[in-house]
């Protein structure tokens, strides 16, 4: 059985512990200029849609190179040293700091239960939570639902386009690239809330918080980077899957086969 | 006051005879899909025997081995992910395909199943889907969200067995197809040395 809740393996846990500043200098441009040209491409639902193989592959065997070399190791090391309430407060502040940019995507979906509980969920954890540390919104039973701007674009009928492999922050589609970029540059309030001098510790938290899910699924990305006949092929299913479901909320009945029926 | 009168007996008349016809058709339904659930509580059940066991490496795969021939139609998944290839193998292909798939799978997960130790699995439903049942289930694990299991369940080869799972849209069958695929393209296309390879994988 795989473990995968939430889509951690291959949306986030995968591969993402560039700083944040990477995409800030990245080609905003260029990732534009994709979204344009692969969001308007069709999807259709039972295949996955990926001109881009042969660029994809490339970076594939990058992030490959770049986890066998450096991340693999040191979330071993960090799954190691750090002690486990230390690593849950990596994980709850890092989480909580995601709040308001979900915040302002539940606006902007017009969700308005998500929008009551992202407020909620901040103000409780930031404030009874001392600042993210503790989770105290969960522990009273307040959903942690996670949403972003890709997820947004999906409301609004923005098609999934073509599947993207993303240096450093893994697989990907080019609507979700462009949501990934969204949320980085424009959306995320906390860049105008917080002084520029907090950027070191958030970027040093969320890479902290990626190397803390790349130790605690390590036997399923080891799996799936390092045990499978393709891993680029299975790393790509495993996204889309967990992508759309996630997305849709629900079980896509139409996408079940009966076996007994071929 | 006589009109809310009248339209709350009418909402009370269609709700008995509502009531009555759900009374009516639902046996046939509820039986079934009780029965799909009850094999997946029993599933679990044992799975999560298994896994806090104590067990590990090749004895417990081979507990898994047992559970998994025991509640999953084997020959049919190992089937389906052959996909085309199945047809032109020879039935003694077959036969060693579906034994070495089982072992595959019993390693694989079972090689997976020990981050489950303390874990809770709660079956939440079961439904008719196409020709099929379909068991919705929740599993909590410390430290993460919960997150989603649904089990496939057919009575089609003559006993409510599972023949898929779906663990937060990622589709089993579907995606172990894709991967002995792979393997067997690896092979040249040769069901005999995919055997070979698949004994030795997962």
């Amino acid at each position: 059985m795989y473990h995968l809740p939430e889509n951690h393996l291959v949306r986030e846990n995968f591969l993402a512990s560039g700083p944040v500043h990477w995409v800030r200098t990245a080609g905003l441009a260029c990732v534009v200029a994709l979204g344009l040209m692969a969001c308007s491409a069709p999807s259709p639902d039972q295949e996955f849609y990926d001109p881009l193989e042969k660029q994809n592959r490339v970076v594939h065997s990058f992030n490959k190179t770049i986890d066998k070399a450096l991340i693999s190791p040191a979330a071993g090391v960090y799954g190691t040293i750090i002690p486990d309430p230390a690593k849950r407060a990596v994980v709850n502040v890092a989480n909580n700091l995601t709040m308001p940019n979900r915040l302002v995507n539940s606006v902007l979906q017009l969700n308005v239960e998500g929008t009551v509980e992202t407020t909620f969920r901040f103000a409780i954890n930031t404030i009874l939570g001392i600042g993210g540390i503790f989770d105290v919104a969960t522990a009273i039973g307040l959903p942690d639902t996670d949403t972003d701007f890709g997820e947004t674009l999906h409301k609004w009928n923005v098609g999934e386009g073509a599947y993207v492999e993303l240096p450093l922050f893994g697989s990907s589609t080019a609507r979700d690239t462009v949501g990934l970029v969204a949320d980085i540059l424009l959306l995320d309030p906390l860049d105008h809330i917080l002084e520029p001098n907090a950027d070191p510790y958030r970027s040093a938290v969320w890479v902290l918080d990626k190397l803390g899910d790349r130790n605690r699924y390590d036997d399923v990305v080891d799996d799936v980077l390092y045990n499978s006949p393709d891993s680029y092929v299975t790393q790509r299913s495993f996204y889309l899957q967990s992508r759309r479901f996630r997305l849709n909320k629900k079980l896509s009945i139409e996408d079940l086969e009966d076996p007994y029926a071929n | 006051m006589q009109t809310r009168a009248l339209y709350s007996r009418r909402t009370t008349l269609a709700t008995l005879a509502g009531g009555a016809a759900i009374l009516m058709a639902a046996p046939a339904v509820a039986l079934n899909a009780s029965q799909a659930r009850s094999l997946v509580d029993d599933l679990t059940a044992e799975v999560m025997r298994v896994i806090n066991s104590g067990k590990t490496g090749a004895p417990m795969y081979r507990e898994f081995e047992s559970v998994f021939a025991k509640y999953a139609d084997v020959p049919i998944i190992a089937r389906s992910t052959l996909g085309v290839t199945w047809r032109s193998a020879s039935s003694s292909q077959k036969k060693a395909y579906v034994a070495a798939f089982r072992g595959y799978m019993a390693r694989k997960y079972g090689k997976r199943f020990k981050e489950f130790i303390g874990s809770d699995i709660k079956v939440t439903g079961s439904r008719k889907e196409k020709s099929f049942y379909v068991v919705d289930s929740t599993v909590r694990l410390a430290g993460t969200s919960p997150f989603q299991v649904n089990w496939l369940v057919s009575d089609k080869s003559g006993k409510d067995l599972m023949f898929n799972l779906v663990i937060e849209g990622i589709n089993m069958l579907r995606s172990e197809r894709e991967e002995i695929g792979l393997m067997l393209d690896k092979n040249g296309g040769n069901v005999d040395k995919l055997i070979t390879a698949l004994k030795k994988a997962g």
